[in-house]
């Protein structure tokens, strides 16, 4: 048996009225000969079809359907929704904070997150908060999740399922099919990592979503996943993206008024002179390209090993390409 | 979804009684606004919610509406006086995001949003404790944010500008520039793009509207003169990537990328990327600044090699070789 959409809407509305305005666990078919919508329905199969399918629709929406006997002599289980539970509970904001309000909803741009702070934003509203959803429309906060993964990613570490996916280890690698337990996913800094226990390895992985395919799928049960207690999901991502702590500083020579940035990120010379400037070193790697880059206007003095890393870069940009050598003597 | 999916209007018909209890006599059209609906499809919310009611379904039982003129009025809400409580997914929502802005460099007022923060978590904790099996109940967030690094200590000055509509001497350092120069803007807005934050102003140097990131802004004065874009001056259209195009991509490189330099495909605006047999990529990069794109070509050595233009390539060996000079080495 089939209802029209509208039909379907009015009768759970009704269903949710009809549960909230009783004490009593009402039994199915207390509700069956109550609620209108149920009563046309032929056949007991077609009505606990129908019944079980507005109970799961009422709870993914967040309705807190109990179900009870009010006394040992009811036979079976009943249900009611406790007026306590289903309300939202008193809350009140200040102008400013229902304008802050306003702005975190507005911070996210993927529909996934977007849906959902759309619909908190109504029901504060219903509440009798007045969040302006353009309150402070001199900023504009965007925090992107364009990643195919994110939505069924999020889904799943919410739901506690395990997921598999294909993941590439750089941009242009093969693609590897991989099984992991979802704890989250972190947006660091502008990227978006998922965090959970990589079966495969048998560890705690990073995993950065733009190298997740569009082929994410939950498998397994729901609840099967629990993150460990007190997990930093956070800390764990800033472990495996972030830059590692200064180890010791690098000494450099820089041509008067040039390498701006380089100034900007480094200690004042002990010795005075303003054109000798020392930065925080943690990768030799990275501070190397950096410092490269500048060419003649910034002169590694010290540490040794940098210095090297330097000139080593530099070699490679002389010998590179044997067509750009002519290109650049024909000048 | 569309506008009559009952996922959709459900959670709308439930929302939609208190929201209209607290706003008496509000116009359709409001409503309507308010729900991200149009007026014909909240006006068949409303007749729908008009058949439903309390066990009885009399007259007295059913939910009732006044209508007069273009106004609606609950008079009587069956018992739905309050919204639903928070979703998990809801509360989640917006507690990361206002964690993620109270950590945010310098956009908006931290205190607030730690209050705000406060009180959404406690709604939310408080409905949540008590919960019956609903399908979200006891899910973790799944979700955290951690937006960029703490500027210099200017924020406050450019968002005061921002929000008294005064001019700012800024003292920024340009990154495709590698300089730090002084200029007077007229700030228009603030944005928060995924973890940078911007200042959105006119710049009377450059005659047109630029992006600062707060960051990089070292000092700013605020000005006694009203800041004043000329009427023309448009702040950038919509979201993501087209906020921060960068203006000036005039030019385009060729590069091959060594394995060793792979990550820049993933670190920077890289098109046409392709895979060679040797697990190198060929990809094409957009540059504004030329000076810039050899400074970051110079330092990836022979991890990077340059097919076009031919003029950066011979720049960057020019530049290699005065280098390793200065290094003694000839």
């Amino acid at each position: 048996m089939t209802t029209s959409p509208s039909a379907r809407a009015e009768r759970l509305v009704n269903l949710v009225l009809c549960l909230l305005s009783t004490r009593q666990y009402l039994s199915a078919e207390r509700i069956r000969a109550t609620v209108p919508g149920y009563a046309d329905v032929a056949s007991d199969e077609a009505f606990f079809r129908m019944f079980e399918r507005d109970k799961a629709e009422l709870r993914e929406l967040g309705v807190p359907l109990e179900t009870g006997r009010s006394s040992l002599a009811e036979p079976i289980d009943g249900y009611r929704i406790a007026r306590g539970d289903y309300e939202l509970p008193d809350i009140d904001l200040a102008p400013d904070e229902a304008t802050a309000v306003a702005l975190a909803a507005r911070l996210w741009d993927s529909p996934a997150m977007a849906g959902a702070a759309r619909t908190a934003l109504q029901k504060l509203r219903a509440a009798g908060i007045a969040v302006d959803p353009d309150a402070a429309s001199a900023v504009q906060p965007r925090l992107r999740a364009t990643e195919a993964a994110f939505a069924p990613l999020l889904a799943a570490s919410r739901a506690g399922r395990v997921v598999t996916f294909t993941h590439r280890s750089h941009p242009t690698a093969e693609a590897r099919t991989r099984t992991v337990e979802p704890w989250g996913v972190v947006s660091w800094r502008g990227r978006w990592y998922l965090v959970g226990h990589d079966r495969d390895r048998d560890d705690v992985r990073c995993f950065r979503l733009s190298r997740i395919g569009d082929d994410v799928r939950a498998v397994g049960a729901r609840g099967a996943v629990t993150p460990p207690p007190d997990v930093d999901l956070v800390a764990i991502v800033a472990a495996s993206a972030g830059p590692p702590p200064a180890t010791g500083r690098a000494r450099i020579r820089l041509a008067p008024g040039r390498a701006a940035g380089l100034r900007r990120s480094a200690h004042p010379d002990p010795g005075g002179d303003p054109d000798v400037v020392e930065i925080d070193l943690s990768r030799v790697d990275t501070a190397a390209r950096w410092i490269a880059g500048h060419g003649p206007d910034a002169v590694v003095l010290e540490p040794p090993e940098l210095r090297a890393a330097v000139v080593a870069l530099l070699r490679g940009s002389r010998d590179r390409t044997p067509e750009a050598a002519d290109a650049g003597s024909a000048r | 979804m569309t506008a009559g999916g009952v996922a959709d209007r459900l959670p709308r018909l439930l929302t939609l009684v208190p929201y209209l209890l607290a706003r008496p006599g509000i116009a359709v059209a409001e409503a309507a606004a308010d729900f991200g609906v149009g007026e014909a499809q909240l006006r068949r919310d409303l007749e729908l919610l008009w058949m439903c009611g309390l066990p009885g379904y009399g007259p007295g039982d059913l939910v009732d509406l006044s209508f007069e003129g273009d106004t609606v009025t609950v008079t009587f809400d069956a018992g739905l006086r309050r919204p639903l409580r928070l979703s998990g997914a809801e509360a989640a929502t917006l507690a990361v995001a206002l964690r993620a802005l109270a950590d945010a460099p310098g956009v908006v007022d931290a205190d607030a949003v730690q209050r705000a923060l406060a009180k959404i978590e406690d709604a939310a904790g408080r409905a949540g404790s008590r919960a019956a099996d609903s399908a979200d109940a006891g899910a973790g967030e799944g979700v955290a944010v951690v937006l960029g690094r703490s500027p210099g200590g200017a924020e406050d000055a450019v968002r005061r500008a921002v929000e008294t509509g005064r001019a700012l001497r800024l003292t920024y350092y340009s990154a495709s520039r590698d300089a730090v120069g002084r200029r007077v803007v007229d700030p228009m807005r603030l944005l928060l793009v995924d973890a940078s934050a911007y200042l959105e102003a006119w710049c009377r140097r450059a005659e047109g509207v630029r992006l600062f990131r707060l960051d990089r802004v070292d000092d700013a004065e605020v000005l006694d003169e009203p800041s004043a874009p000329p009427p023309g001056a448009r702040g950038r259209e919509g979201a993501g990537e087209d906020l921060l195009r960068p203006d000036d991509g005039a030019h385009v490189a060729a590069l091959v990328l060594r394995p060793a330099a792979r990550w820049v495909a993933e670190y920077y605006p890289v098109e046409d990327l392709h895979a060679d047999d040797d697990g190198s990529a060929r990809v094409t990069m957009r540059y504004g600044d030329r000076d810039w794109m050899v400074r970051f070509v110079l330092g990836l050595g022979d991890a990077v090699e340059v097919l076009a233009p031919p003029d950066l390539a011979a720049a960057v060996q020019v530049r290699a070789r005065d280098a390793l000079a200065a290094y003694g080495e000839a």
